[in-house]
């Protein structure tokens, strides 16, 4: 569908008034993009006939719009990724509690806010990533094992200033207390074999070209790579099996505060949640359903089972700007 | 009667003035309150690092883009060599590209993992090669992208210097460096100064290309005091700083500028030193080498890697993406030229200190990183919504709906406060080319009015006018962060779709979109080019 209106056409429009909105439509502001949520949209839209508009941008940004356009709000949800920046959401203010019977029976609650404000709707892995070439997998264990003098020169990962790595973090001072999380942290910088890179993908390619052996990844950038190359000579580590477990995180959806059309978003967020909605969700990003009677993609499940950290989620909210102090003082960039 | 024409000038100023002070003023606003726990942080373990980077990034970029630009626009517009003909528009090509597109490709190229060390490693074994994401590199990447800008003023001052003056330096004994250095280049600092002051404006606000090696300077800091400690307030505080240094910088231009001389003379056509022998080659592989780096063989990557994934991605969606595109650029660029020519006529027809700050002002926006601005601006935008136009609405028994926010004027309001100095730039020196004594004589003739500006200003006024739209357009389709915040829905634009992939670190699949705006960026950059070119062929 192109919409080729004359700009003057849409201009002349908005300003007299030809801006009444359908009731028939939910507007959703996503940091997700448009590509791994276009096609969830457009299933209900074929299904419901009701239009989902949506807009792309980055998480402060869409977050500080919502805020900013308060009562005149247009947009009625916020799709986002990490629990942090969920968390920060709802500190705001920009979010309202749904009760909805159907999504409390499809995502297990320790995925859902404990006020209400949101839900979680795939989940994603923070796990260990390593060469099958130069690693055997007896050599790993553990995240905090990484800080080991065995991987010095030896590990990769991504800016600090990434939102995964400061949810990860959180987890660790939740678990080891400050002091000792800046030590692992501090090994973990002391054993880079190169500069910290911008993305995910980049330390996979890293490892896959030999200039380190492990690197610390989403699940879903791992799962992309792997299916379009099933040789990649690369595997998924679960580290922490015999304490508290992979480090998982989630995307998850909010209904905002001011939300114009708030039942049609209810019913959105309520099939989203739902078995079709949730398969084609997650196996557009190589991630795992957060409605349990939902079966992973091929991809996903041949990664096997593993045990998943039971911190609540919301801890990467709490302690996400100690986490950023604390990789700053380690010098992680 | 008394009548002042100057007066009539201070209400489009004032307005202009107004837009810019929008913004500013959410950022002084912003001094209300100060978190000492960020602050503390950043000044105990970032700062030091962060100023430093800043600082070398600064001054790397400054001295290679006046080495490059310097040198290639005296090469090609005052000596003759092997391929001097289309290297003199071919330079100006790099423009099109934009500093993020450059950046990743630059690294996805020559980093570890690249095709380049890849088949070096295959090739000689394992290699110490020097790091590419580094602070070399940045600085690489953004001289490469922002040394048109010194290029292109630089090159149209050397060649309005006229050939009299250069051939009475030559008369006068200087050897033809000995004239660079005494003569042309003295002249030239005006434009050079401009040039200069544009490519470090957009070193100091870059984040895309800065973000892909994860260089931290200033800005990433305002980003990530904004995204990572979600302290909007503590963000525009930094913000303000930049702000506060960049008026300094600019100050610091119009001072050494002094008074500015341009060559009223007959402009060349020959050029003047025909270089041979070793010379030639050497000029001829100077210039050759720049194109490559910054043109060719960035946009070879990027057709090698939509032929491996980009091409899966094309569908009829993209027809739409790159219509958004065009047609942001050029409503854009019309409205900016339309308000910069308004500025500058102000200028020049009533230079009282309260227009010119007034100007000054309105010529600011292009200093603020694009997402400050854009977040200001919508903190602005939406106050005024609230405040004013869904009362004043209501009271005229309207629907009481928003206007600004999310429309399409916010976003071309935005473009207009960013790209404001792009504009002013070329028109206030076309316009200081036209003679006080022209309009004058027509006036003592009875053509006043529209009818003076219609005759004698426009066709005069549409060289200027022409580079000043085509540098706003290219600026506003390669613009980001402005465009992801503000955009309506479903206009959706290249640079939007850059952003997602990088942002996903598809850098193969961010080809498609990223060659697209290149090749749509190209068309106005070539436009440039020929007029430039007919414009020196002109002025015989």
């Amino acid at each position: 569908m192109l919409s080729r209106k004359p700009v003057w056409a849409v201009l002349a429009l908005s300003l007299f008034g030809g801006a009444a909105q359908a009731a028939d439509e939910v507007v959703v502001y996503s940091s997700r993009i448009d590509e791994l949520i276009k096609p969830v949209f457009d299933a209900y839209t074929a299904k419901t006939g009701v239009k989902v508009k949506f807009i792309t941008d980055k998480e402060a940004p869409l977050m500080q719009r919502i805020k900013a356009e308060g009562q005149n709000g247009v947009a009625d949800l916020l799709l986002t990724v990490d629990a942090g920046n969920l968390w920060q959401a709802e500190r705001m203010g920009i979010l309202q509690p749904i009760k909805s019977n159907a999504i409390e029976q499809n995502i297990p609650p320790q995925y859902r806010a404990s006020s209400g404000d949101w839900t979680g709707l795939s989940l994603r892995a923070r796990t260990i990533v390593y060469s099958t070439e130069r690693v055997k997998p007896e050599e790993l264990s553990t995240y905090e094992a990484l800080a080991d003098e065995q991987w010095e020169g030896r590990l990769c990962l991504r800016t600090a200033k990434k939102v995964y790595n400061q949810s990860l973090t959180a987890t660790l001072i939740e678990t080891h207390g400050e002091a000792k999380t800046e030590e692992i942290v501090k090994g973990w910088v002391d054993n880079l074999s190169t500069d910290v890179f911008s993305d995910d993908n980049a330390v996979l390619q890293a490892i896959e070209a030999g200039q380190c052996d492990v690197g610390v990844v989403n699940s879903y950038y791992f799962g992309r790579m792997h299916k379009a190359n099933p040789q990649l000579p690369l595997k998924l580590f679960w580290p922490n099996q015999n304490d508290r477990g992979v480090h998982v995180n989630l995307s998850g959806i909010g209904l905002t505060r001011h939300a114009p059309h708030p039942e049609a978003a209810v019913r959105l967020v309520e099939w989203m949640t739902g078995e079709q909605a949730q398969k084609l969700f997650a196996d557009l990003n190589q991630e795992f359903p957060a409605n349990p009677k939902v079966e992973p993609s091929a991809e996903v499940a041949a990664w096997g089972s593993f045990k998943a950290d039971s911190i609540p989620v919301e801890v990467a909210g709490k302690r996400q700007a100690e986490a950023i102090r604390l990789m700053d003082r380690a010098g992680w960039h | 009667m008394p009548h002042t024409p100057q007066r009539r000038w201070y209400v489009p100023v004032a307005l202009c003035a107004a837009l810019v002070l929008l913004p500013l003023s959410v950022l002084a606003l912003s001094w209300q309150s100060i978190d000492i726990q960020i602050w503390s942080h950043l000044l105990d373990t970032q700062m030091r690092r962060l100023l430093g980077n800043t600082l070398t990034l600064v001054l790397g970029v400054g001295i290679g883009v006046l080495l490059l630009g310097v040198s290639l626009a005296w090469l090609t517009s005052l000596c003759e060599f092997p391929g001097r003909r289309w290297l003199d528009w071919a330079l100006m090509l790099p423009f099109a590209i934009p500093a993020y597109v450059l950046a990743f490709v630059f690294v996805g190229l020559l980093d570890f993992a690249g095709p380049v060390q890849s088949a070096l490693r295959e090739a000689f074994g394992p290699l110490r090669l020097p790091r590419v994401r580094s602070t070399g590199g940045v600085i690489v990447v953004l001289v490469l992208v922002f040394y048109p800008y010194v290029y292109l003023l630089a090159r149209s001052a050397f060649l309005a210097q006229g050939r009299g003056l250069m051939e009475a330096a030559r008369v006068l004994g200087l050897s033809p460096l000995q004239a660079f250095w005494r003569v042309a280049l003295p002249m030239a600092r005006p434009a050079i100064g401009a040039g200069l002051a544009l490519a470090l404006m957009e070193t100091l606000a870059d984040f895309g290309a800065v973000a892909v090696f994860n260089f931290d300077t200033f800005t990433t800091a305002i980003y990530k005091t904004w995204y990572g400690f979600f302290s909007l307030s503590s963000a525009a505080q930094l913000a303000s700083l930049l702000l506060l240094f960049v008026m300094l910088v600019l100050y610091g231009e119009r001072r050494a500028r002094g008074a500015g001389r341009t060559g009223g003379e007959r402009a060349r056509v020959q050029p003047l030193y025909r270089l041979r022998g070793v010379k030639a080659l050497a000029a001829s592989a100077w210039c050759l080498l720049v194109f490559a780096c910054a043109f060719v063989i960035p946009l070879l990557q990027l057709l090698a890697w939509f032929y491996q994934r980009g091409r899966h991605d094309l569908d009829e969606r993209y027809l739409g993406l790159v219509w958004h595109t065009l047609s942001l650029g050029a409503v854009a660029a019309l409205l900016t030229v339309g308000v910069a020519l308004c500025l500058a006529f102000a200028r020049r027809q009533a230079p009282t200190p309260l227009i010119r700050s007034g100007v000054g002002l309105a010529n600011l926006g292009y200093a603020l990183p694009g997402s400050v601005l854009a977040v200001a601006l919508m903190l602005a935008f939406s106050y005024l919504d609230n405040q004013l136009v869904i009362p004043l609405s209501q009271w005229l028994g309207g629907a009481g709906e928003p206007l600004l926010l999310g429309s399409l004027w916010a976003l071309l309001l935005a473009y207009l406060v960013r790209f404001m100095a792009v504009a002013f730039g070329p028109l206030e020196s076309t316009l200081a080319r036209i003679r006080p004594s022209l309009p004058e004589a027509s006036r003592s003739l009875g053509v006043g009015g529209l009818r003076l500006f219609g005759k004698v200003y426009l066709p005069l006024l549409v060289p200027g006018t022409l580079s000043a739209a085509l540098l706003v357009f290219v600026d506003v389709i390669k613009e980001m962060p402005a465009t992801l915040l503000m955009r309506p829905f479903g206009w959706d634009t290249l640079a939007v779709r850059v952003f997602e992939m990088t942002s996903e670190g598809e850098w193969a699949r961010a080809s498609l979109p990223a060659l697209s705006l290149v090749l749509v960026g190209l068309l106005p950059v070539v436009g440039l080019i020929r007029r430039s070119a007919r414009a020196s062929g002109l002025a015989r």
